[in-house]
């Protein structure tokens, strides 16, 4: 894209702070519009659980409006801040949470380097940013001058300190079975079929792969993990002083991280953009065959990557209005004494695995063949490259550039 | 690491780049070819742009008397260092930044939430010989580095240019004990010794220190009989029918209570 850019006659920091723009945008329309489907998700799969209809007339058939008539409200509704409140930190903490949880979608890959930035270490930056949300949730309940926000934060603070362990955990495995923290590598190692799915590696990767879906759901705080807003005793816990377009910052912060960690599970575990069927290389298209069905093969594992991570989110939906709410005790619990231990275990088991059985339980079976690309094992001579061409990519787009480690979305494919 | 000796094509010396950050937000997007803007470092504009950050909202920190916002302004500028870490390419650096700096002040405001919960402590106010003692100490530090890095010879001239990606997995490789960074001609690389060892020490004394965490904040069981229970064991009851169901009813909420005490902890 910024080659096309140049090509057009712009000067290259402006080709350059476009792809910028341009990735951003995307992104925040990922949050945004996924913002808006889910919450009418939510409100139909919550009616349907619940034996009721849910929103039916607003947009005509299944109420399929309701989100925006939402948002037309929260733009109107009033303003309010408590009289003793913080006032900075009152209005900060919103867009603390917000800037979070976008942070982190800055590395997630969408589909083979369909990606914002492409980090080296893109799991370890959107595991140390998702933590961060934590602050605009602890934020809001100090400045909110109400005690229902401050137990609402202190026990989102708790809950998301323990929970970073396991979960840290549970990432850890795929990034050894993969042996890369680049999550477009990641994805790309569980090519083929679904046979190649990390999920599917070995039994102790199946396991973990729960024990991950359940420290998810507890560090995005939703049910039964939701006590920082449990609404039968904190009234709405950390956003209870809030209204308006303020408080549907802190929605769309809890639904884009939701939408984030499905999505890393998707990639960390169920093989990324790459499908249950591999149905671009079934049909023939492939990178090698030419610009266009190069394109094709990014459509269609963008939408491979879309379709899991809203089953992950539809999942926590089904969660969160099934099982009831844990107490405090037995958040702590259900991290310290069950979480953490078998993540452990699983780890170790992963370990082993793949050092007496590193082909996995379906070794090579409908894997492609020479197709993993960054390869840091595979260097020249047998011996291990310090840093192979995949990763040399951005100093032979435009030597001497400033701005060549500025996102990319749709980097033109080679 | 890699990631810090990539910092010297930062043009430290060079500030009259700043005097060409004004001219491109006041011109249109057709004239913008033809003025000399095109020729102006990006990379030394968004260094001073986050170095900014982190000194403005360190100097907030100190300005500030309450101890959050304290807590959050250290936040910002631990998160403008991770994102001169991550301009000048070292991302595991940045990331590790985020990760245990801008992480670890969250226990840090957690702390200064529940201390400040109460009116005394909503504002801090250090007396002037506290002040004088700490500007002093912070003025040497800050002077001794501002010489040290100033001293540095390849840090002056201009910039190397562009380095390529650092990449995690040399790191982690030495970490494990194999050095693949600039291996010696005829060497076998896996014969160079890495940093297992040290590794090895530092997981040992994290292990030791949680588990000593552990011990400490572990729910204590109470050796010699509390007050109430001495109370309820000494108490005469009549019949030996229902002593012999009161006493076991007294210890039992006695257990169930220290129970709950030491879960609250």
């Amino acid at each position: 894209m910024v080659e096309f850019l140049i090509g057009l006659g712009l000067p290259g920091w402006v080709a350059w702070s476009i792809a910028a723009l341009v990735a951003a945008v995307l992104l925040l329309n990922v949050i945004a519009g996924g913002a808006l489907v889910f919450i009418w998700a939510e409100r139909k799969i919550a009616a349907r659980i619940q034996d009721r209809l849910g929103p039916t007339r607003t947009g005509g058939r299944f109420g399929w409006l309701q989100s925006l008539a939402d948002g037309i409200k929260l733009l109107a509704k009033e303003d309010l801040m408590p009289e003793g409140a913080d006032g900075l930190l009152f209005r900060l903490a919103p867009y603390v949470s917000f800037c979070a949880s976008f942070c982190a979608f800055i590395a997630l890959p969408f589909a083979f380097d369909v990606v914002g930035q492409r980090l080296n270490v893109g799991v370890f930056f959107v595991v140390a940013v998702l933590g961060l949300e934590v602050f605009g949730v602890i934020l809001a309940g100090y400045a909110s001058a109400s005690k229902w926000s401050l137990f609402g934060a202190m026990r989102e603070a708790a809950q998301v300190v323990s929970y970073e362990v396991p979960l840290g955990m549970c990432v850890v495995v795929p990034v050894m079975l993969a042996g890369t923290m680049d999550l477009v590598t990641i994805g790309e190692k569980q090519a083929g079929w679904m046979s190649s799915w990390f999920l599917f590696h070995d039994p102790f990767t199946f396991i973990i792969f729960w024990v991950y879906v359940t420290c998810a759901v507890a560090s995005v705080n939703r049910a039964p993990f939701d006590l920082a807003e449990a609404e039968s005793e904190l009234v709405a816990g950390f956003h209870t002083e809030y209204s308006g377009l303020r408080w549907s910052f802190f929605f769309m912060a809890e639904y884009g991280s939701m939408f984030l960690v499905s999505g890393l599970a998707a990639v960390l575990f169920l093989g990324g953009w790459n499908g249950p069927v591999p149905v671009a290389r079934l049909l023939g298209f492939s990178d090698g065959t030419g610009e266009s069905a190069a394109y094709v093969v990014r459509l269609l594992g963008l939408a491979n990557l879309m379709g899991k991570a809203t089953l992950g989110v539809l999942f926590m939906m089904w969660i969160r209005w099934t099982l009831p709410r844990l107490r405090i005790d037995q958040v702590m619990t259900t991290c310290l004494k069950y979480c953490t231990p078998i993540a452990a275990v699983m780890f170790a088991g992963a370990m082993f695995w793949q050092l007496f059985l590193p082909g996995g339980l379906f070794p090579g079976w409908g894997r492609p063949a020479g197709e993993i690309r960054e390869g840091w094992l595979e260097g020249p001579g047998g011996l291990p490259a310090a840093a192979s061409p995949a990763e040399d990519r951005s100093s032979t787009v435009t030597g001497g550039e400033p701005f060549e480690r500025t996102g990319l979305a749709t980097r033109s494919p080679r | 690491m890699t990631g810090m000796l990539d910092m010297d094509f930062i043009d430290f010396m060079d500030f009259s780049t700043l005097t060409h950050v004004v001219p491109p937000l006041a011109t249109t997007l057709a004239a913008l070819p033809a003025l000399p803007i095109a020729g102006i470092n990006w990379h030394s504009v968004l260094f001073l742009l986050f170095a900014g950050l982190a000194c403005g909202f360190a100097i907030g920190v100190v300005a500030a008397d309450n101890v959050v916002r304290m807590a959050l302004y250290l936040v910002f500028s631990l998160g403008a260092t991770a994102g001169l870490f991550f301009l000048a390419g070292a991302e595991f650096l940045g990331a590790m930044q985020l990760m245990i700096y801008v992480g670890g002040t969250l226990v840090l405001l957690v702390f200064g939430v529940m201390l400040t919960a109460q009116a005394p402590l909503v504002s801090i106010k250090p007396s002037s010989s506290d002040r004088t003692l700490t500007a002093v100490a912070g003025a040497s530090l800050l002077s001794l580095l501002l010489t040290a890095a100033f001293s540095v010879d390849a840090w002056r001239g201009p910039g190397v240019g562009v380095v390529p990606a650092p990449s995690a997995t040399p790191l982690g490789m030495a970490l494990v004990g194999v050095r693949v960074d600039e291996p010696p001609a005829g060497t076998p690389v896996g014969g160079r010794v890495g940093y297992m060892l040290p590794f090895e020490i530092v997981s040992v004394h994290l292990l030791v220190v949680l588990v000593g965490a552990a011990y400490l904040a572990r729910a204590k069981r109470r050796r010699t009989p509390r007050p109430i229970d001495a109370l309820a064991s000494a108490m005469p009851v009549e019949p030996v029918s229902t002593a012999a169901t009161v006493a076991p009813t007294g210890r039992s909420a006695g257990g169930a209570r220290s129970a709950l005490v030491g879960g609250g902890r």
